[in-house]
C-alpha cells in the first residue's frame, strides 16, 4: 500500500502571448488562464497508477494562493481523493521556501497518521523554471531522489523509475521508499476527467494549511520580455511552385547537395 | 575561483559544457581574471585535456571510483562540494542540461544557497545578477546571487563555444572520493538502448525537419519523413502531434520535448505556438512551410513558402531528386 502525494503548481497558460504585471514581478495570467504544468498532469496520472497498483492512496497539495483551489479540483477530478492547500503569496516563495512547504505538509501528514511513502513532482515549474523544488525537498525530508522519470511503478518497498539517459536511451533507477520523483512528461497520457469524476472532486473537502516559515524569496530583480527578433522573412512563394526556389536555398546553405 | 561542472560523452567533452566555460571565461575576465577549473567525473583523458586547454582551463579534476561508476547524482553532487572546497571556488556552474540542472540543485540544497537554473547573461558582480530563462524561454529573470558560492547553470545556446585566446595545459588533479552509502540510494542501476525512431539525436541534428498539425494524422508524415532522409536530416514534431498519439514523444520538440539548434529547420504545417517556439528559437535559420502567411512561425522564420504542406514537400524533394540525377 502506497501513499502518494502529488505536488502541481497554478501556472499561466504558456500557448498564449505573455505578458507581464505593471511591476515586472510576475507573469500576468488574466487574460491567458491558468492551469498545472505538462509535467505535472503526468505526475498525477502516475500518482493515482500506483495507488491504484498497490491499494493506496493519492492525495494533491499545492502551495499558492487561494484560487489554486481551482487547480486541485481539476486534479482531484481525475483520481486522488484528498487534497491540501498552503495558502500563501505565492510571490513571495522562492523554490527554497516552496520545498520547505512541502515537507511541512508531509511531516505534519505522518504525525497524524496518514503519512506519504512517495511524492512525486512536475521536473520544473512551467512559469519559474527552478528545476530545484524536488531536490530541496529530498533534501528536507532525508530521503533519496530522482528527477526527470518518465515511468513510476512501486514494488513492495522500492520505487522503479524510467527516464531519458544522456546519449538517447532510458536509464532504470530502483530507489527504496519513502522517495522524491520528479516527473518529465511523455511516459503517461495525461489524465482527462469524468463527469463522474468532476462531480466527486466537488465533494472533497480541501485541506486548508498555513505556511510554516517565512520565506526567503525568489532573489528575483524583475522579469522583462527577450528582445523580439524582427521579422524579416523572405516568402519563397506560394505552393509546390515554389520547390526550387527552395531548393536554391537548400543548396546556398549546403545542405541539398 | 570558477567551478565548472563538464559532461562528457566517450571522453569528449559535451558542446553545452564548452559553452558554459566560454560564460565562465567572460565572468571571470569581468571578475579580473579569475582562473577556471573545470570538473568531470571519470579519467581524464588526451581529448578532453586538450579540448579544455584550448577552452582555457587552468585545472581539471577528475573524480574516478568504483562508486562513481554508474551516475547517482546525491554522490555526483558530493564530489562537486568537496573539489569547491578543494579549489575554493566562488562560482560553482554547469550547463543548464537535466544532468547539470539536477547535479547543480543538488549542490545548493548541500550548501543551502539559492539556485540559478538555465542563465543566458550576467551583470555585475556584487551582487552578480544573472538573467535566465524561464516560461520556457519566452521570458527573462533578473535574478541576484548575492551568497557564495554562487551556482548557477548556463541555457543551451545561451553563448556560443569559443577557444580562449590564450590555450592552457590544464593541470589534472586526480580525486578519489568517499561516497556517502545514502548518496547511492538513488542511482542508474541499468541503462537499455532506445527504440530506433525517425528523431535520431535531435538535440544534436545539423538540420531539422519539423511537421505538426498540418501534417492532418499519423499517416501524414511520409513527404517529411522522405525529405529528411534526403537532406540526411532529423524528424521533430510539435506537441500537438504527440499529444494526438500521431508520433512517438522522443521526437517531440518545444518546451517540454527536445530544444534543437540546428543549422536549419524546416518546420511544416506548424504554426510555432510559444511552447513549440521555446524548443526551436536557437536554430540558425528557418524555413517554414504553412498554409498561414500570418502564422507565428513564418513571421519569425528567414525564409517561408505558403501552400499545404503534403503538395509542397513532395515537390521539394522530387526538386532534389531531378537535380541529383541530372
Amino acid at each position: 500500500m502506497t501513499n502518494v502525494l502529488v505536488c502541481v503548481k497554478r501556472v499561466p497558460e504558456s500557448s498564449g502571448q505573455v505578458q507581464l504585471t505593471d511591476d515586472a514581478q510576475s507573469i500576468d495570467g488574466r487574460y491567458v488562464g491558468f492551469t498545472v504544468s505538462d509535467h505535472e498532469s503526468c505526475a498525477v496520472e502516475l500518482a493515482v497508477q500506483v495507488a491504484a497498483a498497490t491499494s493506496g492512496t493519492a492525495t494533491a497539495l499545492t502551495v499558492g494562493a487561494e484560487e489554486a483551489v481551482e487547480q486541485l479540483r481539476s486534479v482531484l477530478a481525475v483520481g486522488p481523493t484528498a487534497a491540501t492547500l498552503v495558502e500563501t503569496d505565492p510571490k513571495a516563495l522562492g523554490p527554497a521556501d516552496v520545498a520547505k512547504e512541502i515537507a511541512a505538509v508531509v511531516e505534519a501528514h505522518r504525525a497524524e497518521g496518514r503519512g506519504h511513502d512517495l511524492v512525486l513532482l512536475g521536473n520544473d515549474a512551467a512559469d519559474s523554471g527552478d528545476f530545484q523544488v524536488p531536490v530541496r525537498l529530498a533534501y528536507a525530508l532525508g530521503v533519496p531522489v530522482v528527477t526527470g522519470a518518465k515511468t513510476v511503478e512501486v514494488s513492495g518497498d522500492t520505487v522503479i523509475a524510467h527516464g531519458d539517459a544522456p546519449d538517447g536511451g532510458t536509464e532504470r533507477f530502483e530507489v527504496p521508499l519513502p522517495a522524491v520523483v520528479s516527473v518529465l512528461e511523455g511516459g503517461v497520457a495525461p489524465p482527462y476527467p469524468t463527469i463522474k469524476g468532476r462531480m466527486a472532486a466537488k465533494k472533497v473537502q480541501v485541506e486548508t494549511r498555513q505556511p510554516v516559515s517565512r520565506p526567503v524569496g525568489a532573489s528575483r530583480e524583475r522579469l522583462t520580455l527577450p528582445p523580439a527578433a524582427p521579422a524579416n522573412v523572405r516568402v519563397l512563394g506560394e505552393g509546390p511552385e515554389a520547390a526550387a526556389a527552395a531548393v536554391d536555398v537548400l543548396q546556398e546553405l549546403g545542405v541539398a547537395r | 575561483m570558477i567551478l565548472v561542472f563538464v559532461e562528457t560523452a566517450a571522453g569528449v567533452v559535451e558542446e553545452t559544457s564548452l559553452e558554459t566555460i566560454r560564460f565562465a571565461r567572460d565572468l571571470a575576465a569581468e571578475g579580473g581574471g579569475v582562473p577556471i577549473s573545470a570538473l568531470m567525473v571519470g579519467e581524464a583523458g588526451d581529448v578532453a585535456r586538450k579540448q579544455l586547454g584550448e577552452h582555457g582551463v587552468a585545472t581539471l579534476y577528475a573524480a574516478v571510483g568504483p562508486d562513481l561508476a554508474s551516475y547517482a547524482a546525491a554522490a555526483w553532487a558530493s564530489v562537486i562540494v568537496a573539489v569547491r572546497a578543494q579549489a575554493k571556488s566562488v562560482v560553482v556552474t554547469a550547463a543548464g542540461t537535466p544532468r547539470g540542472n539536477e547535479l547543480l540543485a543538488h549542490v545548493a540544497a548541500r550548501l543551502d544557497v539559492p539556485m540559478a537554473a538555465n542563465a543566458v547573461s550576467f551583470h555585475g558582480l556584487s551582487p552578480l545578477v544573472v538573467t535566465r530563462q524561464v516560461m520556457g524561454g519566452s521570458v527573462w529573470e533578473e535574478m541576484r546571487l548575492p551568497q557564495r558560492p554562487a551556482i548557477f547553470s548556463v541555457a543551451g545556446h545561451a553563448v556560443e563555444a569559443r577557444p580562449a585566446a590564450q590555450v592552457t595545459d590544464p593541470a589534472v588533479v586526480e580525486v578519489r572520493p568517499e561516497i556517502a552509502s545514502g548518496d547511492l540510494l538513488a542511482r542508474v542501476v541499468s541503462t537499455e538502448p532506445g527504440a530506433p525512431d525517425h528523431s535520431g539525436d535531435l538535440k544534436s541534428a545539423r538540420v531539422v525537419v519539423g511537421a505538426g498539425r498540418g501534417a492532418g494524422g499519423p499517416a501524414g508524415f511520409d513527404g517529411v519523413i522522405e525529405l529528411a532522409d534526403l537532406l540526411g536530416a532529423q524528424l521533430g514534431v510539435s506537441r500537438v502531434v504527440t499529444s494526438l498519439g500521431w508520433r512517438p514523444h522522443h521526437e517531440q520538440v518545444g518546451q517540454t520535448g527536445s530544444r534543437i539548434s540546428p543549422e536549419l529547420y524546416i518546420p511544416c504545417g506548424i504554426s510555432g505556438a510559444i511552447q513549440h517556439w521555446a524548443g526551436c528559437a536557437s536554430s540558425k535559420t528557418i524555413l517554414a512551410i504553412n498554409t498561414d502567411a500570418e502564422a507565428p512561425m513564418v513571421t519569425k522564420a528567414d525564409y517561408a513558402i505558403i501552400g499545404d504542406m503534403h503538395e509542397v514537400v513532395p515537390a521539394i524533394s522530387a526538386e532534389i531528386k531531378a537535380r541529383r540525377g541530372g
